[in-house]
């Protein structure tokens, strides 16, 4: 196999050398009761022509990989310069591992440096950590970690969460023992906080939230009593939207495949974590801090590792050891590429095409707008008849939109939502509504 | 070391993306005032070529794989094939969004179906979950699992976790996160969890136990049937860390040996990158009673037809926002392919070989504390081995040898450790340079101290200073303070 880089001879000389005669009595120590049991796979193994050629096959399979992409929920099709994954592809930066060793990782540290002075940026926030997996884990880590600085055992959540967040949310919170009080939405698609129990440790929201109606965060703190405010932010609407971390906010954590990150079919995403300095003990996962060398220049290091598992193991706050580093690393060199000035085009331009598309959509008969709250990118449109069966015309057209069913855990009937990126040209946003008015 | 910040900022051309070609009445006209930004991310604008200089040269600081040997104990620095990049850049498998119907994305379900059954193969267990996204990630969805079985059987006493003092540091982190309190079982002289000292703790409290096998002395638990048989009789549950899956692929199953939950590495074991820390993927395998338990949605099989099924009664929910690192798991289904039942073997096989050839090497030169033939990795101690040198200026001497240094001072129980793991991908001339190194780094250990203590010497950094990070953390760019 070409993966391995021995001849027989240099086997039989290594063996020879460490005083054993056989390949199996290095294998000695494993019980015959336990080897005995053994069965191989049955799969005998094929070239890499044939391999590639097995996996093209699978590829033309996915249909979706073509379709006209409206669908959101976390993940959206946005542009990623091609300048991105070319360094992503430095095998120094891909093939290297948790930076241990900080002077042979300075491009790893110095990256993470600057993905947590970038969300920090973003988001408002005094300090970042360098990733955890996904949107949902941050999310959830940010509840755990609210409740390990308040300990009241509960926190209250918006109802309009992403129902595959609010699930993981869910998860870790029944496992930790966690309250969670749900928050339903006004008629205009916001959070209503009027019933916000005195007693949490957090008020969760997500802005744009599942109806992709912005929540206003101005005067929400002083709502919510003391309870923290952890605020689920999408990292592009940051471009043009007002930071949570200037309305307040305690936590602000979200998903960041839409810096740069190909979808992935859900996977590797990139969790955003940043809060409050106060609390930078209790952060869950990685972080890189400046130090100097011993001829004192500038480097960077692991820093804060007093949380982490190698240091207190059973009392440690946080478990995460590998994250998502490549993908804030290409988060890291979309917004450097882009620049603060080509984040804002990015957002506008989603603005712009979700609203000329949420208008045309809105004049068609028997279409409407049931959320009037404000909207960034994605936005929902009751529909006259079956929403099941127009999603499915529109499969048919070749137009991915997500399932009725993302709206109905919500409540919400007779509806679909939409998410449009600066990736959709007016030929299709004007095609989608000529599918939707005309019955194609 | 310049940032990315250090850059002036430029006025520049917007030519990434088009010009709008909708109509627009204005930004401040469709959001209200209130809710819209009026500061400005202080992220410069910079041209292309500044851009790609900039994280070029930041690349040659890093040392990676294709740089050199990377004997990280416990981490499988193998190779990872560029066919797998290529693969996982298909746009038919990237470009896909998580939310597309199951008849629209029938490819990638059949292989994420066909890579859970050839996990399963591995693991000798009949339930596999995809969702874990890292070793730690499984660690805790396997904790989730254990804590959901007494749940259902009404024994929510059991709130212990019993692992031996070599665990990996993830271990009892993931049982403290998921709620467990823990209780270290001691090694006995041989390297091995003390039967004695566990049997004395197995009682009415505890959910199960957290195993490495084998463990991460590189020494494989001899009597792995006899601690199972006990945590099992006393109502316990087992987790074995399948960081350590390397050394008997194609040899062994952990369900053979008495495992209720294995999770894989696939950026260890199979090959795929491991990123600079991720992304990984920590898949897991479970045992029949577990099997209702594990995470939606599952992949579901019906002839040639693939769904997802998010309907299981006793799951303990997600833990992923979607169906885990699929683009990592199609790497591993391409490595699996191209190696099958032969491959995995003679991947072990070298492994294992490499290993004990390192060890037969190194042991006269330094202290090995667990003398016996090894499997994928083995610990060697710094102690003792010049008066006022300890594993750290190792480690560091190796980097100016152009050798990434091992694990260090890991597992705790070796004083000045260090672990080495030399995976199979390493031929003899590599293994008896990194010998030959070790051997001269001693020697200078013993007549230019200094040498050591100092280095690296020829790295991009000199030593930084740790403590300092820790003491005073500076997490982000200053931007007030002026450029250095």
């Amino acid at each position: 196999m070409r993966y391995l880089s021995h001849s027989d001879a240099d086997r039989r000389e290594m063996l020879a050398s460490i005083g054993v005669s056989s390949i199996d009595e290095l294998f000695a120590d494993i019980p015959a009761a336990v080897a005995d049991r053994f069965r191989p796979l049955g799969l005998s193994g094929r070239s890499e022509q044939e391999v590639v050629s097995t996996l093209a096959g699978l590829a033309a399979r996915n249909r979706a990989a073509e379709a006209v992409c409206f669908a959101g929920g976390g993940v959206y099709d946005h542009y990623a310069p091609s300048l991105v994954d070319h360094i992503l592809l430095r095998s120094e930066f891909f093939t290297a591992y948790t930076p241990y060793q900080p002077e042979v990782s300075q491009g790893t540290l110095t990256t993470m440096f600057e993905f947590q002075t970038m969300v920090c940026e973003l988001t408002g926030m005094d300090v970042a950590n360098a990733s955890l997996y996904d949107g949902a884990t941050a999310v959830a880590e940010a509840a755990l970690m609210a409740d390990r600085l308040m300990r009241r055992g509960r926190i209250a959540v918006a109802g309009s969460l992403f129902p595959n967040v609010r699930r993981v949310l869910d998860t870790y919170c029944w496992a930790s023992g966690l309250g969670v009080v749900e928050l339903p939405h006004d008629p205009s698609g916001v959070c209503d906080l009027s019933g916000v129990p005195e007693d949490v440790s957090a008020v969760i929201l997500q802005s744009p939230n599942a109806f992709g109606v912005i929540e206003p965060l101005d005067g929400v703190k002083e709502r919510i009593g003391d309870a923290l405010l952890v605020v689920s932010a999408h990292p592009i609407s940051l471009g043009v939207l007002a930071a949570p971390g200037g309305f307040g906010a305690d936590i602000v954590v979200g998903e960041g495949q839409p810096l740069g990150l190909p979808m992935a079919y859900g996977g590797p995403l990139l969790g955003l974590f940043a809060s409050k300095g106060e609390y930078l003990r209790q952060i869950p996962g990685r972080v890189s801090g400046r130090t100097v060398d011993a001829d004192g220049n500038v480097g960077y290091t692991m820093a804060a590792q007093t949380r982490e598992q190698h240091i207190r193991r059973e009392r440690a706050t946080s478990n995460i050891c590998t994250n998502s580093a490549l993908c804030a690393l290409a988060a890291t060199v979309y917004l450097a590429t882009v620049g603060a000035t080509g984040l804002r085009r990015v957002a506008e331009l989603c603005v712009e095409k979700a609203h000329y598309l949420a208008d045309r959509i809105a004049a068609l008969d028997g279409f409407e707008l049931p959320f009037s709250g404000a909207f960034f990118n994605e936005f929902v449109v009751r529909v006259p008849g079956d929403a099941n069966a127009l999603h499915r015309r529109l499969l048919g057209a070749g137009f991915l939109v997500d399932s009725p069913d993302v709206l109905r855990v919500h409540g919400v009937e007779d509806a679909l939502r939409i998410a449009v990126t600066e990736k959709r040209s007016r030929e299709e946003l004007d095609g989608f509504v000529d599918h939707l008015g005309g019955g194609g | 070391m310049r940032t990315i910040f250090d850059y002036p900022s430029h006025e520049r051309s917007d030519d990434l993306f088009p010009k709008s070609d909708v109509p627009t009445s204005g930004l401040d006209r469709l959001i209200d005032d209130g809710l819209l930004r009026t500061d400005r991310p202080r992220i410069p604008d910079l041209s292309e070529p500044t851009v790609v200089r900039h994280y070029t040269a930041l690349s040659k600081l890093n040392y990676g794989v294709e740089d050199g040997f990377y004997p990280l104990g416990s981490c499988t620095m193998k190779y990872n094939p560029k066919v797998n990049e290529t693969i996982a850049r298909h746009p038919g498998l990237a470009h896909l969004h998580p939310l597309a119907d199951a008849e629209l994305v029938q490819g990638t379900l059949a292989f994420l179906h066909h890579l859970s059954e050839l996990l399963g193969g591995i693991a000798g267990l009949p339930g596999v979950s995809l969702q874990p996204v890292a070793g730690a990630h499984g660690e805790l969805t396997g904790m989730f699992l254990f804590k959901k079985h007494f749940e259902v059987r009404g024994e929510t006493e059991r709130r212990r976790i019993l692992l031996p003092d070599s665990a990996h540091g993830t271990n009892p982190a993931s049982a403290a996160v998921a709620g467990f309190s823990v209780t270290q079982v001691p090694s006995d002289d041989e390297g091995l969890i003390d039967l004695q000292s566990l049997m004395r703790e197995l009682d009415g409290t505890v959910a199960g136990v957290m195993l490495t096998v084998p463990n991460t002395l590189g020494l494989f638990e001899r009597n792995i049937l006899a601690v199972t048989e006990m945590v099992h009789a006393a109502g316990g549950l087992c987790y074995f860390d399948g960081a350590n899956l390397n050394s008997f692929l194609g040899r062994a199953r952990p369900g053979d040996m008495g495992a209720d939950v294995f999770h894989f590495n696939l950026h260890k074991t199979l090959s795929t990158p491991h990123g600079g820390g991720g992304p990984g993927a920590g898949p897991i395998a479970v045992s029949e009673p577990l099997v209702d338990y594990l995470p939606v949605p599952r992949i579901e099989r019906d002839g040639d037809r693939y769904a997802l099924d998010w309907d299981g009664p006793g799951s303990i929910g997600s833990v992923h926002s979607f169906y885990g690192n699929v683009l990592v798991a199609v790497r591993a289904y391409a490595y699996l392919l191209q190696l099958g039942d032969e491959g995995l073997r003679a991947v072990a096989e070298d492994a294992v070989l490499n290993a004990n050839y390192l060890q037969s090497r190194l042991k006269s030169t330094y202290l090995l504390p667990y003398d016996r033939l090894c499997k994928h990795e083995f610990v060697l101690s710094g102690a003792d081995l010049a008066e006022g040198v300890s594993t750290l200026d190792v480690a560091k001497r190796l980097i100016d040898y152009g050798i990434h240094p091992p694990t260090i001072y890991f597992p705790l129980i070796v004083r000045e450790a260090l672990m080495i793991e030399p995976t199979e991908t390493e031929g003899r001339e590599a293994l008896d340079r990194f010998a030959d190194v070790m051997e001269r780094i001693a020697a200078e250990a013993r007549n230019e101290p200094e040498l050591l203590r100092e280095a690296p010497h020829r790295a991009p950094v000199r030593r930084l200073d740790q403590a300092r990070a820790a003491r005073n953390p500076v997490l982000r760019h200053p931007f007030d303070e002026p450029s250095s």
